[in-house]
């Protein structure tokens, strides 16, 4: 199969000399985040200007004096400056000036300047990730805390509803732009290539672009409450958005930004999945989190293209004063609903899939047993993924559109839930029988699926339109998709920091805080969202600083709890310094005996991943079965594959 | 799940039947709950039963909830009795059984069992929004879910058991509603008062941004939008007091904008609203004509003469430059 065959020729270096590539520059020269940030200045400086300069003329002065179009082209050209002064155009400009260019994939090993730089190994790029990804997700979670402090009273404030809606759209769009590439972003990029026996991503450059975008779109959307934040929660529905101030101009250029940061990783993923795996690793032999990397980078490759073109247009509303959802000039609010659901849709399950993905794989490694219906787990992901395009009216069955289709959209939203349940079929036909080990990663994944199952069955509630018609837009949601997200994502992807970190960095966990800390979330998470169902029903909006009286005693102990969930993801983060930073216990083996291909290098894996490409002898999930084959053969002859590729005559 | 755990069985081993032992125990627990759901938590399930459509919501959560708690129960008991039998015994480091038999059949019940419930209920669910009405959601301009026996033969008056339905107009602005009677002289109103028993049509619009209109109690959502006319439709059955909150972030004071109404008697209704049409006949006549969808450039200048006036309606009135930015 030539598919099986290419990666070999690939991997080879350039063929180029040493002395052609760029020469050694002393640290401050060399481009790095301090560049970077020079160039975002200086970018800004200018997008400004010319913004004032083209659009002095209509500006939109509703609070500030500022011109709209200057703060769009000021953050676009804060980007631009920010990337080309970590150097990221570099190589573009060497290849279109015909001068040679590194083709070198791989960081020699150590130093922590590597993770502050525009690199090429999916390595490095993945710990970046990692950490970039822990930055937002504890940011995110700081706005939460604020939110909770506000509606421990119905009525006097601590925020005042200014500062509660700031803070309801950033911690909103914070979770809900940056989480989506929290397991893809970290795990997919790091492991994607390991586990399929490749030395490289695809396209490692778009990699580290899709990465380095994410700081920029991080610093712009936080930026937004320089200038008052914005008012319209993580949706920005038009036309709160046209009316609102500068600070929209910062949400729509950040979350633009995670779109396109979105694409590109998809497109990465995809083309490192299809073309990159290593002879023998079948399509059938892929493991079930490569699956879902897949099935996610497809939605975000498609998805994510509606998302930046309604940001485009709701840009030119505020800026060039077009009209595309302003309904007395002709336009209309429900093509900007369209069009996020279109998107936004998808991204729950941008959100939900990797979830999925982490929890099937470490699963059969604790039971000790094969993964039951692996073909039908990753049938169920591609499920997921076709039907989450056709289910996005959901979002507006009370909105006043066309009811026609009502029926259809029910229809489609509770099939997507068949797909869905594949993977509870998978997990319970593993446990049959099997011999199970409670480490940390496992009891994440038992939370999640019992988090997913909550949050999954109240979907089906939503998707019921009189049933909806109550829970729709209320506290209600709020608990679900909670319940999804937080519940389902985020303990999926603490069992994959607890499984997969001594991987990544040689070093375990704490075991026994780990433990704590999954008690801690796990009890403090249910106790502070399923009481949020109930306030749902009885009559409590999204995003309201002010609530009926009665409701005070649940809404003040889902805040302290909600505290108390703060506290442990605090142990969480106790855990991750101490254990990397002060114990430093190692781990370089294969603690979890998983038959992984990623387990079967040396943690941290070295800089080429493979010395050589391995030929997979079997699937990944043999646990338990007779004459099974060791996973992969991880030092062929030399020339197996040269041969291979001369008998099956596909020679290039 | 039972499919599951009875192929699980047929692999034939001395041991415990683990299937049969699992399904015992599921179904005491999820016939227990099934009863608790029905008969003590059912009548009490939000949003009430003091209108048509709110009794149909109750009754969508229950029939969910009951058909929730045993699959729930299913995957809850399976997964407790795993974590207890099949765990790892201290020393023993050997892998559980590779692949066992029956495995396709158990994937092909868990199919079908599925598929057959996700249909049952997306055809319940349809069922539910059509018989009733559109279930009280909003149905846009041109609703095709209406009550049965009622259609609109006169806008310019209202008699109670009549086929000649009562409408309502809903105006959302940042950050009040108000409510119009066409049938009463166009009158506008801060307080929405409804007859019991009459069926209602809900001209949900807004003046600005997107809100939406809830009446919890009632079981009407539906979205209004700057523009557009949205029809929902209800029945009030008991007479007693609602809330009506804002549903979608409208900016800063969307958590203040709420305000209540009640479900009065029919003479009642009458009476209020012969009164109230005579007490705002002078504000009446400076708004603009009854519309489905109004214009704000056409009113936003009211704002002032009601504040000088000091009058009580609130048509038009723009939360204005005398009001703090923020508290």
């Amino acid at each position: 199969m030539a598919i099986e065959i290419q990666p070999e020729r690939l991997q080879e270096p350039g063929g180029r000399e040493p002395s052609d590539l760029p020469r050694t520059r002393p640290w401050w020269a060399r481009p790095a985040v301090h560049t970077g940030l020079l160039g975002a200045v200086i970018g800004y400086l200018f997008g400004h200007w010319l913004g004032n300069f083209i659009g002095g003329g209509y500006r939109q002065a509703v609070l500030g004096d500022q011109n709209d179009l200057a703060i769009v082209l000021g953050y676009v050209f804060g980007t631009i400056g920010w990337l080309a002064g970590l150097g990221i155009f570099n190589d573009l400009g060497r290849f279109l000036a015909g001068k040679p260019f590194p083709e070198v994939t791989h960081e020699p090993a150590g130093g922590l300047a590597r993770y502050f730089r525009f690199t090429l190994d999916h390595k490095v790029v993945g710990i970046q990730y990692l950490v970039g990804m822990i930055i937002y997700f504890l940011t995110g979670g700081l706005f939460a805390m604020a939110i909770r402090t506000e509606l421990l009273s119905p009525a006097s404030h601590v925020l005042g509803p200014g500062v509660y809606l700031e803070v309801v759209g950033e911690h909103g769009t914070m979770m809900m732009m940056m989480m989506s590439s929290v397991v893809l972003g970290p795990f997919g990029q790091y492991l994607a290539p390991l586990m399929i026996g490749s030395k490289r991503m695809a396209f490692p450059r778009l990699e580290a672009l899709g990465f380095w975008l994410t700081p920029a779109a991080f610093v712009i959307l936080l930026s937004a409450v320089l200038w008052g934040g914005f008012p319209t929660g993580w949706t920005g529905y038009a036309d709160l958005s046209v009316q609102a101030t500068q600070g929209m101009d910062a949400y729509l250029v950040a979350f633009g930004l995670m779109g396109i940061s979105m694409i590109l990783a998809g497109f990465n993923i995809i083309a490192t999945i299809i073309c990159y795996r290593a002879p023998g690793m079948r399509w059938s032999r892929l493991p079930i989190f490569v699956w879902s990397m897949f099935t996610v980078s497809f939605l975000q490759v498609l998805a994510a293209p509606v998302l930046v073109a309604g940001f485009y247009m709701t840009i030119t509303d505020r800026t060039v004063q077009t009209a595309f959802f302003t309904p007395d000039l002709g336009g209309s609010t429900y093509l900007y609903e369209d069009l996020f659901w279109f998107f936004g849709h998808p991204e729950v399950y941008i959100l939900a899939l990797p979830g999925f993905g982490i929890v099937s794989e470490i699963l059969p490694v604790f039971c000790r047993r094969p993964l039951f219906g692996y073909k039908v787990g990753a049938a169920g992901m591609f499920g997921v993924a076709i039907l989450s395009f056709f289910v996005w009216q959901h979002h507006l069955f009370d909105s006043g559109i066309d009811p026609d289709m009502r029926p259809l959209f029910m229809l489609t939203t509770e099939l997507i839930s068949i797909p869905t349940g594949f993977i509870y079929l998978t997990a319970m036909g593993t446990f049959w029988k099997a011999k199970i080990r409670l480490t940390v990663p496992m009891l994440f994944a038992l939370g999640m699926y019992f988090n997913f199952l909550i949050g999954g069955i109240s979907g089906v509630f939503l998707s019921d339109v009189p049933a909806d018609t109550t829970a729709h837009g209320s506290f209600f949601v709020m608990a679900h998709f909670h319940y999804t997200i937080m519940g389902g994502l985020m303990f999926a992807f603490m069992a994959g920091l607890y499984y997969w970190l001594p991987k990544m960095t040689g070093i375990r966990l704490n075991e026994r805080l780990g433990k704590i800390q999954f008690w801690t979330m796990f009890i403090f998470f249910n106790s502070t969202f399923l009481p949020l169902f109930a306030l749902g029903n009885m009559g409590m909006p999204r995003r309201v600083f002010e609530y009926a009286r009665n409701l005070q005693t649940l809404n003040d102990w889902v805040s302290v709890s909600a505290f108390c969930l703060g506290g442990s993801i605090l142990i969480f983060l106790i855990n991750v310094v101490w254990s990397t930073v002060i114990a430093r216990v190692p781990e370089t083996g294969n603690p979890w005996n998983s038959r992984g291909l990623e387990w079967q290098v040396s943690s941290p894996p070295p800089p080429e991943n493979f010395a050589r490409i391995p030929v997979v002898l079997s699937g990944p999930y043999e646990y338990g079965v007779k004459n099974a084959l060791p996973v992969a053969d991880l030092n062929p002859p030399p020339g197996l594959i040269a041969s291979a590729l001369a008998s099956s005559g596909t020679e290039a | 799940m039972a499919a599951a755990t009875e192929a699980g069985a047929a692999a034939g081993r001395p041991e415990p039947r683990h299937g049969v032992r699992i399904a015992v125990i599921w179904l005491v627990l999820a016939v227990a709950a099934d009863l608790v759901i029905w008969f003590v938590w059912g009548p009490h399930m939000p949003p009430g039963n003091m209108s048509t459509s709110a009794a149909d919501q109750q009754f969508d959560f229950n029939v969910l909830s009951v058909i929730a708690a045993p699959v729930m129960l299913a995957v809850f008991i399976y997964f407790g009795y795993a974590l207890t039998m099949w765990r790892q015994r201290p020393g023993d480091e050997e892998d559980g059984p590779g692949h066992l038999r029956g495995e396709a059949r158990v994937q092909a019940a868990w199919i079908i069992v599925t598929s057959a419930i996700v249909l049952g209920l997306a055809g319940f669910g349809t069922y539910e929004l059509i018989a009733p009405a559109g279930a009280g959601a909003g149905e846009g301009p041109q609703p095709i879910w209406k009550p049965a026996g009622v259609n609109t033969s006169s806008l310019t008056s209202w008699v109670p058991n009549t086929k000649n339905i009562l409408q309502v107009q809903v105006i959302a602005q940042q950050w009040l509603f108000t409510y119009r009677y066409p049938q009463f002289g166009g009158m506008e109103t801060t307080q929405l008062e409804l007859p019991v028993g009459q069926p209602v049509e809900f001209h949900v619009t807004s003046l600005d941004v997107i809100h939406s209109f809830w009446a919890i109690q009632l079981g009407v959502k539906a979205d209004a939008n700057p523009f557009l006319d949205n029809v929902a439709y209800t029945t009030p059955e008991h007479t007693g007091g609602f809330t009506v909150r804002c549903d979608e972030l409208c900016g800063i004071w969307h958590g203040a904008m709420y305000n209540y109404g009640s479900v009065v008697p029919v003479t009642a209704f009458q009476s209020w609203v012969k009164a109230t049409e005579t007490r705002l006949a002078a504000l009446t006549k400076t708004l603009p004509p009854f519309a489905l969808v109004y214009t704000p450039n056409e009113i936003s200048g009211l704002a002032k003469f009601y504040y000088q006036a000091g009058l009580p309606g609130a048509g038009g009135q723009y939360y204005g430059p005398q009001d703090p930015e923020q508290p």
